[in-house]
């Protein structure tokens, strides 16, 4: 997989391919049947697609992308805008109750969220990839104990028992990428766990170029 | 334009539309879920229902728009329910009970439309009916067999229906106030009955 990955042809073929496969109707109403499958499927999933093709692009592309956007800073702000967008309660429902916002779902996850990030990624230091990470996880949880602890059904479309499950797999994996990252901080040098796999996508040259001063 | 100054600036762009974006969609950071939304969406803008033929307790068939001129509140059932309809139909009678015995009829109507109609036969309304002290005649049981008119109508109140793994459904519950032009104007919580029946004192 890595290995094909390493190509960006066959890469971004593949990519193209498994974005079809979760847009095509079977897998999309069959992982939006359930909570879990939505918020912790598919949508990790249409924002990884984005974050693996930004990879594959030739580097320079991704150099004046960066650079035209700013830096890193302004990058990480839109994921995270981004990302919380599609953990309301309420965009869930909107998105399968409306094509639009379904549509909607399956751009901005992979432009605003995966692409995003993946730019910044290279640049961030330890305390900006800390920030992510911590970011993300304390979103994960307190949203899991909400959706355990709400007295109601916070989606029209899902049942309460789903509402529920979803919650404490939020919670549950909330700790494990903790545990995660905390164990990369020791053992990989402020690197991530679930990331890894794509650095090493990303050729070597750069890292060098990482680490320089911004030139302008 | 330094690199430094570049990143500030989109930076704080990006912030505030997303801030925008967020206040937006949220209806000013309020509705964070689609019930809330669709509550404020209809306090906004009262929304036209579409025709509906209803057959109550009794078998009568009667027209939704039959209601028009008089007050109506509404809720949405199905018989066999154990939990939250039962809550539904203990505040639709708190309700009742505090409508003033000349307006109920004259000016108040009660109506309960349940969602399932293939069980829900007539038999069935009528029990749920007695079971929740409705007369049958200011409170009327009743369903709406055609299938198209029914998801109209659900529709038309943003009311959703999903079949648990136990036979049953869960829907979105509320009471919804019908004015008299035949407009949904207001959803309320059926945890507060009382504000619902001060609202119709109000209005009458």
């Amino acid at each position: 997989m890595i290995a094909a990955l390493a190509r960006p042809q066959v890469g971004l073929r593949v990519l193209g391919a498994l974005y079809l496969l979760l847009a095509a109707p079977p897998l999309r109403t069959s992982l939006e049947a359930t909570m879990s499958g939505h918020m912790l499927v598919q949508i990790p999933l249409l924002a990884a697609i984005g974050f693996v093709a930004c990879r594959l692009l030739p580097e320079q592309r991704q150099e004046r992308l960066l650079a035209a956007g700013g830096g890193a800073v302004p990058y990480v702000v839109l994921a995270v805008f981004a990302s919380t967008w599609w953990m309301l309660p309420r965009a869930l429902d909107d998105a399968l109750a409306s094509p639009t916002v379904e549509a909607a779902k399956f751009v901005s996850l992979p432009a605003l969220v995966g692409l995003p990030l993946a730019l910044a990624w290279r640049r961030l230091g330890p305390i900006g990839r800390g920030f992510v990470w911590t970011n993300f996880i304390s979103m994960l949880a307190v949203l899991g104990w909400l959706y355990i602890a709400a007295p109601l059904r916070v989606c029209n479309s899902y049942l309460v028992d789903q509402q529920e499950s979803a919650g404490w797999l939020m919670v549950k994996l909330a700790l494990l990428l903790f545990a995660a990252w905390l164990g990369s901080l020791f053992v990989g040098g402020g690197g991530s766990p679930a990331l890894s796999a794509a650095e090493h996508v990303a050729p070597r040259s750069a890292q060098s170029r990482d680490c320089g001063p911004e030139r302008d | 334009m330094s690199a430094a100054v570049r990143s500030v600036v989109l930076t704080v762009l990006v912030t505030v539309l997303g801030t925008g974006a967020f206040w937006w969609g949220t209806d000013g950071f309020s509705a964070f879920t689609a019930e809330t939304a669709r509550r404020a969406d209809i306090l906004r803008a009262p929304r036209p229902l579409p025709a509906a033929v209803l057959e109550d307790q009794d078998g009568r068939v009667f027209r939704l728009d039959d209601y028009r001129g008089r007050l109506l509140a509404v809720e949405f059932i199905y018989t066999r329910c154990t939990t939250i309809c039962r809550s539904l139909g203990m505040a639709f009678k708190q309700i009742r009970d505090r409508v003033p015995p000349d307006a109920l009829g004259r000016e108040v109507a009660l109506l309960s439309i349940s969602f399932d109609p293939e069980r829900d036969d007539p038999a069935s309304l009528k029990a749920y009916g007695s079971g929740h002290g409705a007369d049958g005649e200011h409170w009327r049981i009743a369903r709406v067999r055609d299938a198209a008119q029914l998801q109209a109508l659900l529709e038309a109140f943003g009311v959703v229906v999903i079949a648990d793994r136990f036979g049953g459904f869960e829907h979105n519950a509320a009471i919804h106030l019908v004015a008299r032009d035949g407009r949904l104007v207001e959803i309320s919580d059926l945890e507060a009955p009382l504000q619902f029946a001060q609202k119709l004192a109000e209005a009458l």
